[in-house]
């Protein structure tokens, strides 16, 4: 059986299950197996949206699992193992799967794969694909014998489809928490503290190759100069060189605007996954090798600051 | 407030060629430059913050080769007071847990009132060795912290979730926190900060001194069978434009003004 760990959050079911069953469907095409969600907490209603997802819905109630934290998810996860007995079990490789994953194999010994974009199973051996080095660099991995594996499964790889229609039946198995150590406190929403990048129909973006802040000003006089809205990828906002709510990428904003032309930026997931959607990508970078060029629209091998005053000049006219 | 600090040591490839070696185990790092791992680097300034706060003494600790000590060092002129290098001889190849276990070994018989990592690592970023850790010493533990606040020996830890959303957690003393980008403006290091704690002792630890059955670590002891590293795979991908700076631009013009609808 293959266990996927269904991921909600404040009332939602969030895509990465569906993407995760979808994966799942594709490993049992080679390795028959059964497909079954494991969902903690959460709403009843969940159970209709994944029915024609999997073969078996395991559901463990409980008050103590409705705001993810690691001790007694351990516990419910200990629980569904020992039902199901699965050969493979998915989480995320979100910041849930990433903080209760490595728990869960410490704890049940579990050997573990993290942020896998793709999992397959052969004879019953466990093999994954990982990007590794900021994603210029891909890693086949295949392990040793295990009876059980354990992997992430990087957000927004899968498609969140299927394509046969199951009909899941539901089990439960009964809870009780104990005590735990760490406590959910509650959850907190940044504001928006100047322009939502969001509503923008062209955005201009820029990433580690801004190099410095005096840089910022070029930038946003071009982006003034033709009607775009500025904004960046994560490590211009860690060095608070501009506001996080400009971060474009999985923990800021989601953006589809026209155009997004991405200036000095090298394309990671996590920045893929916020712009990847946008009609027409433009990326201009030194590095030929940078990843942002392999889901750009068009690209341009040059430094940013060469291109910035001439596109300008030949955008006035 | 005493802590343990967790860092490495990573290659640089920002804006690297990278070069795999022929046996597509490793890549080329000859030509790389070595320097503290990001995430590990935000780890170190939050530690001395939480020091210069509430008092107490930094230890900082990595598993690499001679050549890691520079990031011991560079820890040390940032704030930490002592530093400790396992040597990495036994444990290449290990997987996370591995790893871990060296680290485990060590703070194991150490007194402490939190551990920081980094959350993740540029090199390979399997994100484990914190929680891996964490889980040893059988302690609490938050992941994708950009924010501590530290109250009636409890921990308030602010974790990063996706879409502009965070939630904030509350962890006893001792426990472990992995760090986020972006948690605080790492100060700069000078040579000269790193020439006056030159003459500072590294204690060094090696595998025969820890007590690990070496089966448990190195390529013996990790899940991995055989890894091999290749160049990404040839998506569709974009539609180079070349030419002069003022071609280019010619051209990127056009496709601004057509799809932008300038």
């Amino acid at each position: 059986m293959i266990l996927v760990l269904a991921e909600h959050r404040r009332g939602e079911l969030r895509d990465v299950t569906f993407e995760m069953l979808s994966l799942a469907e594709r490993i049992s095409k080679e390795s028959p197996m059964e497909i079954a969600s494991l969902l903690l907490g959460g709403e009843r209603g969940f159970i209709d949206k994944l029915k024609d997802f999997c073969d078996r819905i395991i559901f463990v109630d409980s008050p103590e699992l409705k705001n993810y934290s690691p001790e007694p998810y351990l516990e419910a996860i200990k629980k569904a193992i020992d039902a199901t007995s699965p050969k493979l079990i998915m989480i995320s490789h979100s910041s849930f799967g990433m903080d209760l994953a490595p728990f869960l194999s410490e704890k049940l010994s579990l050997p573990l794969i993290t942020d896998c974009v793709d999992v397959s199973l052969k004879e019953g051996r466990l093999a994954t694909l990982r990007q590794i080095y900021g994603g210029k660099i891909f890693s086949e991995i295949r392990l040793k014998p295990y009876e059980r594996y354990l992997v992430t499964v990087r957000p927004g790889t899968f498609e969140p489809e299927i394509r046969e229609k199951r009909s899941a039946s539901v089990m439960e198995i009964p809870f009780q928490a104990g005590t735990y150590k760490r406590r959910f406190l509650e959850y907190i929403e940044e504001k928006i503290e100047d322009i939502d990048i969001s509503s923008a129909d062209i955005i201009v973006s820029i990433g580690r190759g801004i190099g410095k802040p005096e840089n910022i000003p070029i930038v946003q006089e071009f982006a003034d100069e033709i009607g775009a809205v500025l904004a960046c990828s994560r490590p211009v906002a860690d060095k608070g060189w501009l506001p996080k709510s400009r971060q474009v990428g999985i923990s800021g904003k989601t953006v589809k605007p026209k155009i997004y032309l991405a200036l000095g930026i090298s394309g990671s997931f996590q920045h893929q996954v916020g712009m990847k959607n946008s009609k027409t990508i433009i990326a201009v970078n030194k590095d030929p090798k940078a990843p942002i060029f392999n889901i750009a629209h068009y690209g341009v091998v040059a430094d940013m600051f060469q291109v910035i005053p001439v596109l300008k000049e030949k955008l006035k006219k | 407030m005493n802590i343990i600090l967790c860092v490495k040591q990573v290659p640089d490839v920002t804006e690297a060629d990278i070069r795999i070696k022929k046996d597509g185990k490793d890549i080329e790092k000859e030509d790389l430059e070595m320097v503290i791992n990001e995430w590990d680097n935000y780890a170190v300034e939050e530690a001395v913050r939480i020091k210069e706060k509430y008092g107490g003494k930094i230890t900082v600790i990595t598993l690499g080769d001679e050549e890691s000590e520079d990031v011991l060092r560079r820890a040390l002129a940032m704030g930490a007071d002592e530093a400790i290098r396992i040597d990495e001889e036994g444990f290449e190849g290990s997987d996370p847990r591995g790893i871990a276990l060296g680290l485990y070994h060590v703070i194991k018989d150490l007194p402490f009132d939190l551990i920081l990592t980094g959350a993740q690592s540029a090199d390979m970023g399997w994100a484990q060795v914190g929680v891996l850790l964490a889980g040893m010493l059988n302690i609490p533990y938050a992941t994708l912290a950009v924010q501590i606040e530290i109250k009636d020996k409890k921990v308030i830890v602010k974790r990063e979730l996706e879409s502009n959303t965070f939630e904030n957690v509350e962890l006893p003393i001792p426990s472990l926190i992995t760090i986020q980008s972006g948690i605080n403006e790492p100060r700069y290091v000078s040579v000269l900060g790193i020439r006056r704690v030159r003459k500072l002792k590294i204690e060094e630890k090696f595998l025969d001194d820890l007590e690990i059955p070496p089966d448990k670590v190195g390529e013996k002891g990790s899940i991995i069978e055989s890894m091999k590293l290749m160049p990404p795979p040839e998506g569709k991908g974009a539609e180079i434009i070349e030419g002069s700076i003022e071609e280019v631009c010619e051209r990127l013009a056009q496709i601004i003004k057509e799809k932008g609808g300038l």
